[in-house]
């Protein structure tokens, strides 16, 4: 259902029977790697290509997801993915090998959250019974494609972020047990001009400042409604960037229940710059740690504001600047 | 005389890749701009007669830089455009960075048939 | 660069950027000119003992030594790209890497191994020249114009 000018109320309550979080090397020596279900020795994943890497990394998590909910592929109705190759060729081949109905999506790092939303809107509507949604990425083959090749030694500024190798998916039902997902705000392009590609926080925050703004505008609700509300990639940059903007904007967010996938995947000692980031940021933290601790009982509701930077290396070349976008969806207990 | 080149070499040396640095920091540009505009600085200056006496005075400070790339290209052609007119532009403009050039390639196919990327 | 950029966007998105900017860390231009110095320094050092070794031992000139010295330094720096430990130095050292004939051979070198994947043909020998292109486009163009000026000027009997 429709409430304010861009938010679905999902009146039904599509549950999350099932998800599942892969990642890399670097991943597992994060601070997370307890809530992965599988962690990979290195970046090749058996592969003769990084492309073919990221396209192992979501069938994984996508198979994983539907065994632990004990059911067989041929039970879902609908796959809806995303990731950051060119033409979405990680989410397409997986599709192949999952032979599922597939809805290929693409909003750069907010594909988790825009995947989960369209979900959660298949299932309430009775238009599914299941659908597994999924985001991957691939730290190498990302830095192929958007920047410079991974042994090039170009010197990459403080605010540069770190692309997570991994893969998260969701399998959601009208039934069963799990988080429900109450609802999700759709997020409109945002562009305030910021062209570097290595400051990608500051041109992604104000698309996530404004999502949040209409989320809970359109429910007519406080930021204290939420446990917990967690940005996608934003990093240490962008965020802070935004917490500042929403509390300028008159947005009483509580700062020790706003954080940022991208800022809780790594350890401190990680070279990572700002943060983590990739479509696959928000998708394993989401969908490994988060949902972990609304299982434990830690967390009883949460808001996923999952963040991109809707730029293309040609984009970039071309003197654009990077619009961006966020998209939002709450998870109860 | 043979030792302070060592020194000059290393002095001159960090200084322009500081300037290369600045380029980069203070004034935003990425890695390729900065090695194009120092490679056409070092052509500018080789057209003015002022980048061989920095090379003869330090050395390997200079000549180690890309910015001697660009001053090797414009030597090659104004030595061959001296023995055979103006054609010997075209002709000579790799004589002398050959090397590197050629260097550059075959290793680099070397590498790519014996490494992978490490991430 | 940045003002001519300013004038496009509109006051929203210019206080936006202000604002962004008073929030970014700023790179430690200081630290990383001193990095920059010694390593490039460095670099240049080792390049004039080359250029000694070859002087001694293979007969060339004060002139020619440059040549095989680069060569040598150029090998050196695709090693190590195949290695995998250039690009963690050169993220220390920042241009004192990128600056020295190694910056150039490890662009060369590290597209070349990145896109192996990709074949040999089009893969390896297509994307070599991805991100050294530029230095050699730009500097055999400049070569150019200045060696015409130069004759042009000489000729005028303006030397």
């Amino acid at each position: 259902m429709l409430k304010g000018h861009q938010t679905w109320v999902f009146d039904s309550k599509p549950v999350i029977i099932s998800s599942a979080a892969v990642g890399g090397a670097f991943e597992a020596e994060g601070a997370l790697a307890e809530d992965f279900d599988i962690l990979h020795e290195d970046i090749w994943l058996g592969q003769d290509s990084f492309e073919k890497a990221e396209k192992k990394l979501l069938e994984e998590a996508c198979e994983t997801a539907i065994s632990k909910a004990k059911m067989k592929k041929e039970d879902v109705q609908f796959f809806i993915s995303g990731d950051l190759m060119n033409q979405i060729i990680s989410s397409s081949f997986a599709a192949r090998t999952l032979g599922m109905p597939f809805l290929g999506i693409f909003g750069a790092c907010s594909s988790s959250m825009e995947g989960l939303a369209l979900a959660s809107l298949l299932i309430d509507s009775k238009s599914a019974e299941y659908v597994v949604a999924g985001a991957s990425s691939h730290n190498v083959a990302a830095e192929k494609q958007f920047r410079y090749p991974t042994e090039y030694g170009g010197q990459k500024p403080p605010t540069a972020q770190w692309t997570v190798t991994g893969a998260g998916a969701a399998l959601v039902a009208q039934k069963g047990d799990g988080p429900k997902v109450s609802c999700a705000t759709i997020g409109k392009v945002v562009d305030m001009g910021i062209s570097d590609p290595f400051n990608m926080g500051a041109a992604m925050a104000p698309a996530a400042v404004d999502t949040i703004e209409a989320h809970f505008r359109d429910l007519n609700i406080d930021p204290s409604y939420y446990d917990l509300i967690a940005t996608g990639d934003l990093g240490s940059v962008g965020h802070s960037i935004a917490g500042d903007l929403l509390d300028k904007h008159g947005l009483k967010i509580l700062k020790h229940r706003f954080t940022d996938c991208g800022l809780l995947i790594y350890n401190k000692d990680q070279p990572v710059m700002a943060g983590g980031s990739g479509c696959g940021c928000s998708a394993v933290v989401t969908y490994g740690h988060l949902l972990k601790r609304m299982k434990k009982g830690e967390l009883k509701k949460i808001l996923i504001v999952a963040t991109g930077a809707l730029l293309s290396p040609l984009s970039y070349q071309q003197k654009e600047s990077i619009p961006c976008i966020a998209h939002a969806v709450s998870i109860e207990m | 005389m043979k030792l302070w080149i060592f020194v000059w070499s290393f002095i001159v040396g960090g200084i322009i890749c500081v300037i290369g640095q600045i380029m980069m920091d203070v004034f935003k540009l990425t890695p390729a701009h900065t090695m194009t505009t120092l490679v056409v600085v070092g052509a500018i200056l080789g057209g003015l007669g002022l980048y061989d006496p920095l090379v003869k005075f330090a050395g390997a400070g200079a000549s180690v830089p890309i910015m001697s790339f660009g001053n090797s290209l414009v030597k090659g052609a104004l030595m061959e455009a001296e023995k055979f007119g103006i054609i010997g532009v075209l002709t000579g403009i790799f004589e002398i960075t050959s090397s590197g050039i050629s260097a550059a390639i075959i290793f680099s196919f070397l590498a790519s048939l014996i490494f992978k990327p490490k991430g | 660069m940045s003002n001519k950029k300013k004038k496009k966007l509109t006051p929203i998105q210019q206080e936006y950027q202000d604002f962004a900017k008073d929030r970014e860390p700023k790179p430690q231009v200081l630290k990383n000119c001193i990095r920059a110095f010694l390593v490039g320094g460095i670099i240049c050092t080792i390049g004039q003992g080359l250029q000694w070794f070859f002087m001694k031992y293979f007969n060339f000139t004060k002139e020619t030594a440059g040549n095989p010295a680069s060569a040598v330094l150029i090998i050196i720096s695709i090693l190590l790209t195949g290695f995998g430990v250039y690009d963690h130095i050169a993220q220390w050292a920042g241009a004192g890497t990128a600056v020295p004939v190694t910056g150039f051979a490890n662009t060369m070198a590290s597209a070349a191994i990145e896109h192996r994947t990709e074949g040999y043909v089009l893969g390896v020998g297509g994307n070599m020249f991805k991100l050294s292109g530029a230095v050699i486009v730009y500097g055999v163009f400049s070569a150019f114009v200045v060696a015409i000026l130069k004759l042009t000027i000489k000729w005028l009997g303006g030397m």
